[in-house]
């Protein structure tokens, strides 16, 4: 019997060796980094919305541009009720007159740093007799790298705080279709009989539904949580799982190892526990791989079409349900995420492959 | 013939598992057809509850729907008003049957051509462009296809319609038959390269090289044999495309089947819901059955075993 040390670290020098395996297991650690960490870094707050910037096209240069100042401040004085009479720019600050009819407040300033365009402005001149005023401010200088949304989000942002959400729902669907799957597989295949024939017939027939279309009615009938459409992934998803470890565990079944705890009257939920199931794990791993590229896939075509994590939270497939609304105009928001998602997906397509490879019996070496 | 005949007998109990399971989990959850925005008048909620028979037991409204089911009467839609569901399916199947059948040969042709392609050259150049093909193929997701190909063929080069049915027009056909192919073609892929590989190390190849067969021949006789596995999961894949006809019949504007289901879903029309779920379980199960028997006609053992009634 191997044990669990053995077997991670056989599969990690072999995966070490395959330069596709690793390439993606490292694609697929900086895309986890960056979900975590990246929404600290890129400057912007997920959920923050500058009016501003809307539909921003992606580039690495600061707004808001030279060009784009104008119209902005025209708006931002049109909301302040002031005329604006000229805008000079100097060295990341803009140098504004502004004036009224009537005797400006001053407190209408606080537009201009509410807009998060510009930061605290510090007036320089009041001319005739209030109505004038020259005020100075610093320019921001945001960058959006994947440029901003219909509503004006950072892109970028939001992809890394959607990839949480896909991220997640891959790793715990996956488990629950990973529990599931494993002790029915193994139940039916240490018991056999009459059970084992029950319950795979069970799996065959749901084997042959359009599960899919279930779990839309169940998401759409029960308002739609995180909970359940985990769930409702899982529930889909064991199936491969349950046949997989049923055929290993009738293999295991007639082994020495496993007749020896049984001659020494262990139960066979003890057996099932330590000897079995740690035994079925080498094939376990590689489906589980192949596993959570489906479960995100899924997740992603749920909250695509409006069924999966509900607003404000977002995953992937709601970004993308975004662009694809936007195509036309901005076609950008839909690119970004869709890049995170066929990313991720290519890279644990590639490493569930390395690791099949890796895990294979027949290549191991001597 | 006899095994058919099992075949379907199993199936019965399957599609009233089917049918119980939906029925009863759409009516436990909260909400109704008629909910709307500002609640209707009590009086007028009984009225509508009466007549659609919402009033009476569940037991009893269960034993009524598997009633008129097996008259072939769907009901009435709850919200398409004076249209019943068989109405809807009459207009909405032959669009996802058009799509679906168009599809489903695309993929076949393509993915057979590519996993072909791979197991022949095994090793080489050819093998890896279609084991990448394969691979981007089933993780680009349907809904990510579907609007790369609207910007490039719709918007960019003005090639194709972006969206709509227009009676079936070829042109309205291309993108959607696509977008729903792509999926499948890479799991045809990689399903005839691995039963290919196989086959072409079997014995029977390997005698028929020895006796000099031109390799054309044995092509053939490989390729046929290693087709088996691929028509063997004509359900799964009829499933995949069934489920694909939801987002591409919602993103290229397609009045059909996938589409009325996701409107009825959101307006809770129970008998909608109901039929078209019915009627995809039945669809898939028919192709299944299709897929088996027609798998177990092209292997000659498996005759050989239904010849010694196993």
């Amino acid at each position: 019997m191997m044990g669990h040390g053995s077997l991670g670290r056989l599969a990690a020098t072999r995966l070490v060796r395959n330069p596709i395996g690793l390439a993606a297991a490292m694609m697929l650690m900086a895309v986890t980094v960056a979900c975590l960490v990246g929404p600290f870094v890129t400057g912007h707050a997920p959920g923050r919305i500058y009016p501003d910037l809307v539909r921003v096209a992606p580039s690495l240069a600061a707004h808001p541009r030279a060009d784009d100042l104008r119209p902005v401040l025209e708006r931002l004085a049109f909301r302040m009720r002031l005329r604006l009479d000229d805008v000079a720019q100097e060295d990341g600050k803009v140098r504004l007159t502004l004036s009224s009819e009537l005797r400006t407040d001053p407190r209408v300033l606080t537009y201009l740093p509410r807009s998060d365009l510009f930061g605290e402005p510090t007036i320089l001149a009041r001319e005739d007799e209030g109505r004038r005023l020259v005020v100075s401010a610093p320019v921001r200088e945001l960058r959006f790298l994947l440029g901003t949304d219909a509503l004006g989000r950072d892109i970028l942002t939001r992809s890394l705080v959607a990839g949480r959400v896909s991220l997640l729902i891959g790793l715990v669907a996956t488990v629950v279709a990973l529990m599931v799957g494993v002790s029915y597989g193994a139940v039916a295949g240490y018991v056999g009989g009459a059970l084992d024939a029950v319950m795979m017939r069970l799996v065959d027939i749901l084997y042959a539904l359009p599960f899919v279309f279930f779990v839309i009615v169940l998401l759409v009938f029960f308002r739609s949580s995180l909970g359940l459409i985990l769930v409702a992934i899982g529930a889909v998803e064991w199936l491969d799982m349950a046949r997989l470890v049923r055929a290993q565990t009738i293999a295991l079944r007639g082994r020495d190892f496993v007749r020896a705890a049984e001659a020494l009257g262990r139960p066979a939920g003890a057996i099932l526990r330590h000897h079995i199931v740690p035994n079925t794990l080498g094939p376990v791993v590689v489906a589980a791989t192949g596993l959570v590229p489906r479960v995100i896939l899924l997740e992603s075509f749920l909250s695509f079409l409006g069924l999966g994590v509900q607003e404000p939270a977002t995953s992937w497939g709601g970004l993308i349900a975004e662009g694809a609304r936007a195509l036309e105009s901005a076609p950008w928001i839909l690119a970004g995420p869709a890049a995170f998602l066929v990313a991720t997906l290519v890279s644990l397509n590639l490493l569930g492959d390395a690791l099949a490879d890796a895990l294979d019996p027949r290549l191991r070496e001597a | 013939m006899l095994y058919v005949l099992r075949r379907l007998l199993q199936a019965v109990p399957t599609l009233f598992l089917v049918i119980a399971a939906s029925f009863f989990l759409m009516r436990l959850a909260p909400g109704g057809p008629f909910d709307l925005e500002r609640p209707l008048p009590k009086a007028s909620m009984d009225n509508l509850a009466r007549i659609y028979g919402l009033d009476q037991p569940l037991a009893l409204q269960f034993a009524r729907y598997l009633g008129s089911l097996l008259r072939g009467d769907f009901g009435p839609s709850f919200s398409f008003r004076d249209l019943t569901v068989v109405e809807l399916f009459a207009r909405g199947l032959p669009v996802s049957m058009t799509l679906g059948a168009l599809a489903l040969m695309v993929a076949l042709v393509c993915g057979i051509g590519l996993g072909a392609l791979a197991a022949f050259r095994r090793g080489g150049f050819w093998d890896r462009t279609s084991g990448l093909l394969a691979g981007a193929s089933l993780a680009v997701p349907s809904f990510v296809v579907a609007p790369l190909l609207q910007i490039v063929f719709g918007l960019t080069l003005r090639w194709l319609p972006v969206g709509g049915w227009e009676g079936g027009a070829p042109g309205h056909l291309v993108l959607p038959v696509i977008t729903l192919a792509v999926p499948q073609i890479g799991s045809i892929a990689r399903l005839t390269r691995t039963a290919l590989v196989e086959t072409l190390n079997a014995q029977h190849v390997r005698t028929q090289r020895a006796m000099g067969l031109p390799p054309a021949r044995i092509a053939r006789h490989a390729l046929r044999a290693a087709l088996i596995p691929v028509v063997a999961i004509l359900g799964p894949t009829a499933a995949g495309l069934l489920t694909g006809s939801v987002v591409v019949e919602t993103i290229f504007g397609l009045p059909g089947i996938g589409r009325y289901f996701v409107d009825g879903a959101l307006n809770r029309d129970y008998t909608l819901v109901m039929g078209t779920v019915v009627l995809v379980a039945v669809l898939v199960m028919i192709l299944n059955l299709v897929g088996d028997v027609v798998a177990a006609l092209l292997d000659p053992r498996a005759r050989q075993r239904a010849r010694l009634g196993r």
